[in-house]
């Protein structure tokens, strides 16, 4: 797809010249910074408003998950896995579990099947949701903010009644699921899809054409699909400067294959065409919900797993579609009940290392913009 | 295309299957090429992910593994590599612009490093940590005691 191996922009060869300029300025952003979503250090080198380069530092909030999944029983390390991204911890779930599952070699019965699709696209909605208001919030729009919590609350009850927990759910099991659905819940996931798709057009009505949003999105941070492929950008961001790729699709999972939906992409690779390919994502997973709640099967919720998890010596890389990109797992199991190594492949992580490139020649109010369009969710990137 | 790989390598390339997926454990001295021809030759030009596995009873302690994917052919690849410890692996950061974080995490978590990396140093991890966390020998409560005490100025260390 690409020809030159390396980027144009990227000047990989003097990470470190000496800022000797009288005109440079370096200044630090972070990490206590509201705008950066977490505790995220951005050193910023500057000519006056415009961005030169600048470098990430990262790592406040690592807390050595990988590490931990070596000294817990595959059982015991799902919970952890809610705990890297925060705001998608039912998609979290799902790659850990079907990844341990392919190294048992089970598949979780057409009802978990399904009953994890609708709960994970309600993730993506939440999640999605949860960047639109952080996002216009640092641009300076506050509105969108309480309109995008008052309705991701509705998504939140629905998991604190499936599961008892609103946030870090812990949703699923390896193998299936832990609880049947409650009494009622096809019926209230339904309600909030009537409930929400009105909402999304309140959303775009605020921003799509105001002009100030489109004034502080539009052409900034832009990126092309060439330097998103060599940088390993995936999720909105790929799609958005025009590569139609989503895992779901590429190397379907869970029972995606079953559902049809469309994959948005955007042509300039900017904020602003990341915007839309996110209110376009959340469309297609209303349209998903909806499926999957239509043909919800009857039958058993958890495959037959041994109580004592002891996968046979192996390896396995397994990745999905996490709101944020392309979420991998590479477990190596020795036989034992604990694994040898886990290892996650944190979309976050990834993403953030093309900020540099996107926030070059721009001013300093959008490289808050751009922190904002590329989702990250520290918890993740550190782990 | 593993065959192909394989008539033209030889005994330096072992290809390997695992729950269907595909692997190969390739030998260090053939790395930059293995990766090389994988990425101009046979397309897959987006590197997944890059990270390591510490054996500490083998002779080569460390399984360094690339996760390969290609967009045209929509196919997966890890390509493996054993080394011992201190030794280093050539860095693919001329390759894909995506390793140079994942490699620097390499090399914070197992003190690998690679050689030809434009900014080799920790990223997790503060500066001056002593240790890499992601070795078999390091134990899970340890930490670098001394680096808590001087800069977070906790005396316990812990």
């Amino acid at each position: 797809m690409t020809d030159s191996n390396t980027l144009s922009h990227l000047d990989l060869e003097t990470p470190e010249k000496p800022f000797l300029d009288a005109n440079e300025l370096v200044i630090n952003m972070g990490p206590q910074h509201p705008a950066t979503h977490g505790v995220l250090r951005v050193i910023l080198r500057l000519d006056g408003e415009k961005v030169l380069g600048l470098e990430c530092v990262i790592g406040y909030l690592h807390r050595g998950v990988e590490k931990i999944g070596e000294h817990r029983t595959y059982t015991m390390f799902n919970p952890y896995v809610d705990r890297m991204d925060y705001v998608a911890a039912v998609s979290n779930g799902l790659g850990y579990c079907e990844t341990v599952e392919k190294l048992l070699n089970v598949e979780a019965p057409p009802r978990a099947q399904h009953v994890r699709v609708i709960l994970t696209e309600l993730n993506r909605i939440a999640s999605h949701q949860l960047w639109l208001g952080t996002h216009a919030l640092d641009i300076g729009a506050i509105t969108p903010l309480f309109y995008t919590f008052r309705d991701r609350e509705e998504i939140l009850k629905i998991y604190e009644k499936y599961c008892g927990a609103r946030l870090t759910t812990h949703a699923f099991r390896i193998g299936g699921l832990q609880y049947e659905t409650y009494t009622g819940f096809e019926k209230e996931v339904k309600n909030f899809l009537t409930f929400f798709r009105p909402k999304i057009d309140e959303y775009e009505e605020l921003l799509t054409t105001n002009r100030i949003w489109v004034e502080r999105t539009k052409n900034v941070g832009t990126i092309s699909a060439q330097d998103c492929i060599a940088l390993g950008v995936t999720g909105p961001v790929l799609r958005a400067s025009g590569v139609k790729w989503d895992l779901r699709k590429a190397q379907p999972y869970a029972n995606y294959k079953n559902f049809d939906f469309d994959i948005p992409i955007g042509e300039n690779g900017d904020t602003y065409d990341r915007y839309l390919v996110r209110m376009a994502e959340m469309r297609q997973s209303v349209r998903i919900i909806e499926q999957a709640v239509d043909a919800l099967p009857e039958g058993p919720i958890i495959a037959k797993v041994p109580k004592v998890m002891k996968p046979a010596a192996g390896e396995v890389y397994h990745s999905i579609e996490a709101p944020k990109g392309e979420l991998g797992y590479f477990i190596v199991s020795d036989g034992s009940t604990q694994p040898y190594r886990v290892r996650v492949r944190p979309p976050s992580f990834v993403n953030l290392q093309a900020l540099d490139l996107m926030c070059r020649g721009q001013l300093v109010a959008d490289v808050i913009a751009v922190i904002g369009t590329l989702d990250i969710v520290l918890g993740e990137v550190d782990r | 295309m593993i065959a192909k790989l394989k008539g033209a390598y030889g005994s330096g390339i072992e290809p390997l299957s695992y729950a269907g997926q595909n692997y190969m454990v390739v030998d260090r001295s053939l790395i930059p090429e293995i990766l090389q021809v994988l990425r101009n030759e046979e397309q897959f030009d987006y590197c997944v992910d890059i990270t390591a596995v510490h054996y500490p009873a083998r002779e080569r302690q460390f399984e360094v593994v690339w996760v390969l994917y290609s967009y045209a052919r929509n196919e997966r690849i890890r390509v493996k590599t054993q080394i011992a410890d201190g030794a280093t692996v050539p860095s693919s950061v001329p390759i894909w612009a995506a390793a140079n974080w994942l490699e620097r995490e390499v090399y914070d978590m197992f003190g690998i490093k690679f050689d030809g990396h434009p900014d080799m140093k920790r990223i997790l991890l503060p500066e001056g940590w002593k240790g890499h966390p992601l070795r078999k020998d390091y134990g899970i409560l340890q930490q670098d005691n001394e680096w808590v005490q001087i800069n977070l100025g906790i005396e316990s260390g812990q």
